[in-house]
């Protein structure tokens, strides 16, 4: 064979490789859209779910899962941008920074349910938390530090030295320099990251059946209260998310529209996530222009 | 490559005033014992443009970035460095400050992913200068020193990054004169621009040592003998020979320096 044939059959198994690929992708993506969608309807979307007879929605389950996503923000991302410009800017190549790296990567790696279980006896028992949003941010914190940590180190690590050096030389402290110049430069990595991160938060059940609940109390929108018990923003409350919703119909469900109740709500988890991806993108990109200038 | 006698040297003090100089300096790397620059006793006259000039590997860089105290986070640094009848290479002294006084430009250029004037204005506000109209001023004054005021004076929010690689270094030459500094050291600042670019940076260097002391390392034997007073012609971490530009290119009084300017290795 010459050199250019080898070179053509190689290219196309590469390319029937990624073609499976792209088709697997395409074939669950419509599968879930296309079967779901006709479940959804703004009435889907904005009334509560109901236990028994058909025509619940999944308005609080939505809420919950967003809610739930930005209390884990909240908790993990400041975590998470520590120890990056930690591990980033002033750890040394040395056994204590190789330790801190395998504790990350041991914490990505742990099963979601050996999370949610920790969770459900530490923070519901144990701290008498209850099953809450709070103890569930608190378990999906577990997943995201490890996630938010590599990305953030990822978009510090890829500013230049050189830039560093700049800051340096005209006399700013080691800090200053990492606050006004390393961190703004990697701010759309940073935003890339936390977007991603978001969408494998959005979509966790396992973890969070045991911490925040499966149980979905009617929510009082109007109520801005959070020490009160009923209002939409007590991070004390139970709250079924809508992963776990629909766990809970597949398992469970004994209302008669289960299984279109289940679709709908799959194709609504899994547009929001493909909006997290593109929109994580999309800013990405155009942070990027405007800092260089549209270079 | 011929094994020259590293301690045979001739180091000349010049007569002129003396802006900056350093007394045995020694760097370490790492945790080594062994020394990557030794011994490295230089004056720079003030108001003129003094060059390093060397072999890769020769310690030049080495040396430059040790005057400023750029390598205080990778490197063990003894031996003096006097300024203002001050040892700088000491513990005691506050480096922010050095580092205000002993500005640097680097090899390749380093513009911040800001705006052309919130380059030059962001290590201005660190150092606690507030007023709007005296930043402007800094602003306009600077990038003229640098000769590319012109060029962007229209231009001023616009990102730096968008600017092309010889504007950008001028640019990086802007942000250091606008702390006002009394020395300004420059790392091979020319290697990654074009002629035409060099040339205009060349001009810029020589007429801004009316009231800045210049170090510049260099590559370049033409770009050493086109700007600079004095010449320091370093070689395997040592200082070989140090005298007037002139004398070093036309007539050195060691082999070595000798062979490296008429281009036998190198």
């Amino acid at each position: 064979m010459t050199p250019n044939q080898t070179d053509r059959i190689a290219t196309q198994v590469i390319n029937f490789l990624v073609l499976i690929v792209v088709l697997i992708l395409f074939f669950l993506l419509g599968d879930i859209i296309l079967s779901g969608f006709p479940h959804i309807s703004w009435h889907f979307l904005t009334s509560p779910s109901s236990s028994f007879s058909a025509g619940g929605g999944i308005r609080d389950q939505l809420f919950n899962s967003l809610y739930l996503l930005v209390l884990t923000l909240i908790i993990s991302f400041p975590l998470a941008l520590g120890s990056a410009i930690y591990l980033s800017e002033y750890a040394g190549n040395n056994w204590r920074t190789g330790l801190i790296r395998t504790a990350i990567e041991v914490l990505s790696s742990l099963p979601s349910v050996v999370v949610g279980l920790f969770g459900y006896l530490l923070f519901v028992i144990e701290f008498h938390m209850g099953f809450s949003i709070l103890s569930g941010a608190i378990a999906l914190t577990f997943f995201n530090l490890p996630l938010l940590v590599r990305s953030i180190e990822g978009s510090l690590h890829a500013v230049p030295d050189s830039q560093r050096e700049a800051g340096i030389s005209l006399g700013l402290s080691n800090w200053r320099t990492i606050r006004g110049i390393i961190l703004p430069a990697a701010l759309p990595g940073i935003l890339t990251g936390i977007i991603l991160s978001a969408g494998r938060v959005f979509g966790e059940a396992a973890a969070l059946i045991y911490t925040a609940g499966q149980s979905a109390p009617i929510l009082n929108y109007s109520n801005w209260n959070p020490t009160d018990s009923s209002s939409f923003l007590n991070p004390m409350r139970p709250a079924e998310t809508l992963a776990v919703h629909i766990w809970k119909v597949n398992t469970e469900g004994v209302t008669p529209d289960a299984v279109s109740i289940s679709a709908g709500a799959s194709a609504v988890l899994i547009i929001v996530i493909l909006l997290f991806n593109f929109g994580a993108r999309a800013i990405g990109n155009h942070m990027y222009k405007k800092m260089t200038g549209g270079k | 490559m011929e094994t020259y006698d590293l301690s045979q040297n001739h180091i000349v003090t010049p007569p002129e005033e003396i802006a900056l100089s350093t007394n045995q300096l020694q760097v370490y790397y790492g945790s080594g014992s062994r020394a990557s620059m030794t011994d490295a006793s230089l004056s720079f006259p003030r108001f003129q443009i003094t060059a390093l000039i060397g072999a890769s590997g020769s310690g030049k860089s080495t040396y430059l970035r040790s005057l400023n105290r750029m390598n205080d986070r990778i490197a063990r640094i003894e031996g003096e460095i006097m300024y203002r009848g001050t040892n700088i290479n000491s513990p005691k002294v506050n480096v922010y400050e050095v580092r205000k006084h002993i500005g640097m430009v680097f090899q390749k250029p380093n513009p911040f992913a800001k705006s052309i004037s919130e380059n030059i204005t962001f290590a201005l506000k660190a150092a606690g200068i507030t007023n709007r109209q005296e930043l402007n001023e800094r602003v306009e004054t600077s990038l003229k020193e640098a000769a590319l005021w012109n060029e962007v004076k229209d231009d001023l929010n616009k990102s730096a990054l968008a600017l092309s690689g010889g504007q950008q270094q001028r640019l990086c030459i802007a942000r250091a004169l606008a702390m006002k500094p009394d020395i300004l050291l420059l790392d091979e600042p020319a290697s990654a621009l074009d002629p035409i670019s060099t040339t205009k940076l060349e001009v810029t260097l020589k007429e801004l040592t009316q009231n800045y002391t210049i170090i510049i390392v260099t590559h370049n034997m033409q770009q050493a003998s086109r700007i600079s007073t004095y010449t320091a012609f370093f070689h395997l971490g040592h200082v070989i020979e140090y005298d007037q530009t002139e004398k070093i290119f036309q007539t050195p009084e060691i082999q070595a320096t000798h062979d490296y300017v008429t281009g036998n290795f190198g």
